[in-house]
């Protein structure tokens, strides 16, 4: 045995007996007595599960998009193998909600991805550099700012076509003004620390100053408002495709169903009830879970 | 024997949080006199905010609890009055600044509103004038120009602005006086000048006062009699001549004497107090200083000392090693 | 005659602000000894922690020289400040601050030495993390916990073994004990003190006050409004003080001892704004002595007596 490898054991036998108490562990300590929180990220995973595996006990084409005109307007429980009944075309609603939730979702999803990370760009280098760069890059998003979402998604999609791919790249670009803002006045409460100073002081670089001091103490109120952001996202998506502008008929979505509802809304009120139900859940899950979050990682709130 | 204007007999506060219960006082004796400073001397965690938040019943909600104890004032139990008769009593008959003075003024009001407020308050049928010279008498008594009551706090230093604070408790002439680290935020200069304006103050009104404090210095200067807290208890309390040249001592008071560096004497090394302050949230049973002390018997583990009168005078310790003196 | 450490020569920092230029370290020189404190002390906005932050370049200078070993480090490049960095390190104030929360102890040590790469593999750095928690009085058994689960004392520990990671040649310390409690002060001074001796570290001592930097420091620079006032041996500061300043800050400090209870000397009004200062001595406002010619330029430090400098005209 080499001086070397003993040496490695020595230190590592020392090493063992101490164990690291994960950061990630207090969090999720503190996070487990918010029960409305457990509860928010409980209906969130059980909802993601299922639009996931939709295709273990559904035919997509056959259950979704193949319309069976004589099973038309089945209410809630009337028809065996429909539990929330079937729509004007004879598709089912269940399944038709569950796969309009896997596109809502994923575009949830991919959007908070597209303006984080483009907001985290924007917002952090803003607030490093401070001074002009500052200045300039925060004024450009206080234009977009002042474009309502929604619009703005609209205006995007409009000008470029309603694919799939187009409408999270608008709806990312809509949030990341505000994305942006959060990032940069997160990073700019660490900036000021003396921890940056100390790391400055033994010659770290400005991109490691970022990654590794600002960025992981900057993530908690960041985290927050990215599960706002999903929420919301869900809500946008449902609106465009309500007015038309998001997913096209026959592909199931939550806002075209309710869309596709309104003129069923004295007879088959069921119709929308289900979708707009779907939309609820998935914002409520979020928002408890990010409140929860919020409360969970501010070392303030001990008590 | 003097006129005792506070008492407190066998204090006990608990805080209560999430993971734990905290014993933040465990049985606390102490008098002030009329007209007399009484000093409490401690480190963090020893309990000196929480007596005086207790005095004046303002330990945060559902989390404090008196535990177990009085507070007499005048003969009147404070612990057992109502609210509202309590809240006649804060900032007319006991006043208390705290430590920091940037946060304790609000920015959104003039200096003067903020001290007319006070005295509004405690004087319902006072009128506009009167209240306005009132303002203007306290400004100058703390040395700051009348006409500056139409400014804003962050238009102020740190030690104007602390001796607003000091005009704003004072302003309704209270019997009693509780500061907390007063001037530890403040440079020295102006902590000189501060204290002595609180000296001037104190002379000229009569006010009692309990003065919060780490440094052993401003308690020679300006204080009657010293109280050392430690771990939730006062282990020696006596006159600042008991505390400072007196024969017998509280290990822990020795310990902090020879913990400070000495201007007027120097030393080559300071002899620093092995250990920390004991775990709040565990009661032991015998004395709280036992693990640090020196001196410690078997005994001091054990059993709780009791406070032991060390002269015929109010210089009294909690140690087991204490020589009483038999009373005639 | 050994070079000193550490000098520096008309050193200025000038902030720009709305309101006009802020002299925050105005023609300050000061020199240092290998294995000496020089303490500097002043009240606040006396420029004393610009001083330290201006002298390892963590703020840049507006003019003057700063010497290391005989070398102004002001014309160092980018490269040449890496490999400097090392020699020059800073102990900070506030122990909970200066932390990293999301590190734990022996990351918050080991960080300098990745940073710098000056170890060959990960055994030999946590070897020396070890080593250095053992000369910083840290228990083994802290190497994964984090700063907020420890207390003042041991937070500001392990802020002091970060600064002798890379076994630097000079410590700025910056109010090191100001936060921390009277007997964790001491155990901490205690340390200081011994590492002093034990492996001549210099130090610049930062702090307000007095007693503190009496019982550490060598020798005392006194600091106001930017300027430094005195500049004397520690005992001599404390016996023959010259500045009236200094008599007024030396008087102003309560001593816990009822023999020595004197009337403090109250020294009147506040301290004048640095922006856009006056010609002249900018304590004159405040002197007790002060007279016409206080107020014309030209205030120099200047040698009174052997090794004993003061900035007065009165002197």
């Amino acid at each position: 045995m080499t001086a070397e490898n003993a040496q490695k054991i020595s230190v590592e036998n020392r090493l063992r007996q101490y164990k690291k108490k994960s950061q990630m562990r207090t969090i999720w300590n503190r996070l487990k007595k918010n029960r409305l929180a457990i509860f928010g990220l409980a209906l969130f995973l059980v909802m993601l599960a299922v639009v996931s595996t939709a295709d273990i006990y559904y035919n997509y084409e056959q259950d979704a998009i193949a319309q069976h005109l004589s099973l038309r307007f089945k209410g809630p429980g009337q028809t065996a193998g429909h539990p929330l009944g079937t729509d004007q075309y004879g598709r089912d609603v269940l399944a038709r909600v569950i796969y309009g939730g896997r596109i809502s979702m994923f575009v949830g999803l991919a959007t908070i991805c597209v303006s984080l990370s483009l907001g985290s760009l924007i917002g952090a280098t803003a607030a490093y550099y401070g001074g002009k760069v500052d200045n300039i890059l925060m004024r450009i998003m206080d234009v977009f700012l002042a474009i309502p979402n929604i619009l703005m998604a609209i205006t995007l999609v409009a000008a470029f076509g309603t694919s799939l791919l187009n409408l999270i790249l608008a709806m990312g670009l809509a949030g990341t003004p505000k994305m942006s803002r959060i990032v940069r006045s997160s990073v700019l409460s660490i900036i000021g620390t003396d921890y940056i100073e100390a790391a400055r002081a033994y010659g770290t670089s400005d991109m490691r100053i970022i990654f590794r001091h600002i960025l992981p103490n900057a993530m908690g109120p960041i985290l927050v408002q990215a599960t706002q952001t999903v929420a919301r996202s869900v809500i946008t998506v449902s609106s465009l495709s309500f007015i038309g502008l998001g997913i096209s008929e026959p592909t199931p979505e939550w806002g075209a169903m309710l869309s596709a509802a309104k003129s069923q809304l004295r007879y088959h009120p069921y119709l929308a009830i289900s979708p707009g139900i779907a939309i609820v859940m998935v914002v409520v899950s979020l928002t408890l879970l990010g409140d929860g979050l919020r409360d969970a990682m501010d070392p303030r709130l001990k008590n | 024997m003097a006129d005792k204007l506070l008492e407190v007999t066998d204090l006990h506060v608990m805080y209560r949080t999430d993971d734990d219960n905290v014993y933040a006082l465990n049985g606390v004796d102490i008098s002030v006199e009329k007209g007399k400073t009484l000093g409490l001397v401690g480190e963090t965690g020893a309990g000196k905010t929480t007596l005086a938040l207790s005095i004046l019943r303002l330990l945060p909600d559902r989390v404090g609890f008196v535990t177990q104890g009085n507070v007499k004032m005048n003969g009147v139990e404070l612990l057992k009055l109502s609210e509202p008769d309590m809240r006649l009593l804060r900032g007319n008959d006991i006043s208390m600044i705290f430590q920091d003075p940037m946060t304790s003024l609000n920015p959104i009001h003039t200096v003067g509103d903020q001290i007319a407020e006070v005295i509004a308050l405690h004087n319902e049928h006072a009128d506009r004038d009167s209240i306005e010279k009132k303002v203007d008498e306290m400004m100058e008594m703390v040395g700051i120009p009348a006409i500056r009551k139409s400014e804003y706090p962050h238009q102020f230093s740190g030690g104007m602005k602390q001796r607003i604070v000091i005009a704003i408790a004072l302003a309704c002439n209270p019997k009693l006086l509780l500061a907390d680290e007063p001037t530890t935020a403040l440079d020295v200069t102006i902590q000189a000048q501060v204290l002595e304006m609180m000296e001037q103050l104190k002379q000229k009104l009569g006010t009692s006062m309990i003065l919060i404090t780490h440094d052993l210095g401003i308690v020679a200067q300006i204080c009657d009699q010293v109280g050392i807290m430690y771990a939730g208890e006062v282990v020696e309390i006596g006159t600042v001549e008991d505390i400072f040249e007196g024969t017998q001592h509280h290990p822990y008071t020795v310990g902090l004497f020879g913990a400070i560096p000495n201007m007027a004497e120097g030393s080559p090394r300071l002899h620093p107090i092995d250990g920390l302050m004991p775990d709040p949230s565990i009661v032991l049973p015998g004395c709280p200083f036992a693990e640090r002390c020196p001196h410690r018997l078997d005994k001091c583990q054990k059993e709780r000392p009791q406070a032991v009168p060390v002269n015929s005078g109010m210089h009294r310790i909690k140690c087991w090693l204490a020589k009483a003196v038999r009373e005639e | 005659m050994t070079t000193p450490l550490i000098q520096t020569k008309g050193l200025k920092k000038y902030f720009g602000t709305p309101h006009g230029l802020l002299h925050a370290v105005d023609d300050v020189n000061i020199s240092i000894e290998a294995g000496q404190t020089l303490g500097v002390v002043g009240e606040s906005g006396c420029g004393k922690s610009t001083l330290g932050r201006v002298i390892l370049r963590l703020v840049e200078a507006t003019s003057g020289e700063v010497l290391f070993n005989g070398e102004n480090i002001l014309n160092y490049t980018p490269q040449q400040m890496k490999d400097m960095r090392k020699q020059m390190q800073i102990v900070f104030q506030d122990p909970f601050a200066s932390l990293n929360p999301r590190m734990t102890v022996s990351e918050l040590i080991a960080e300098p030495m990745k940073v710098c790469g000056v170890c060959k593999n990960n055994n030999e750095m946590m070897e020396r993390v070890f080593e250095l928690m053992d000369t910083v009085g840290l228990a083994e058994r802290f190497v994964n916990t984090y700063p907020h689960e420890m207390d003042g004392g041991r937070r500001q520990r392990i802020g002091i073994a970060r600064a002798l990671a890379l076994d630097p040649k000079f410590i700025v310390c910056d109010e090191p004990v100001s936060a921390l409690d009277v007997s964790i002060q001491a155990q901490i001074l205690n340390l200081l003190m011994d590492l002093q001796d034990s492996r001549g570290y210099t130090y610049m001592f930062i702090t307000h006050d007095m007693s503190v930097v009496k019982h550490i420091s060598d020798q005392i620079a006194v600091m106001y409004l930017g300027q430094c006032v005195e500049l004397a041996p520690t005992k001599t500061l404390f016996s023959s003080p010259l500045h009236p300043y200094t008599h007024g800050l030396l008087n102003a400090i309560p001593i816990p001892s009822l023999k020595h209870r004197k009337t403090l000397h109250i020294m009147k009004g506040e301290v004048v704004s640095p922006i856009n200062p006056k010609p002249g001595c900018r304590f004159a406002a405040r002197c007790p002595e002060a007279a016409e010619e206080c107020r014309r330029p030209g205030l120099q430090l200047r040698e009174v007596e052997p090794g004993h400098f003061v900035a007065c005209f009165k002197r």
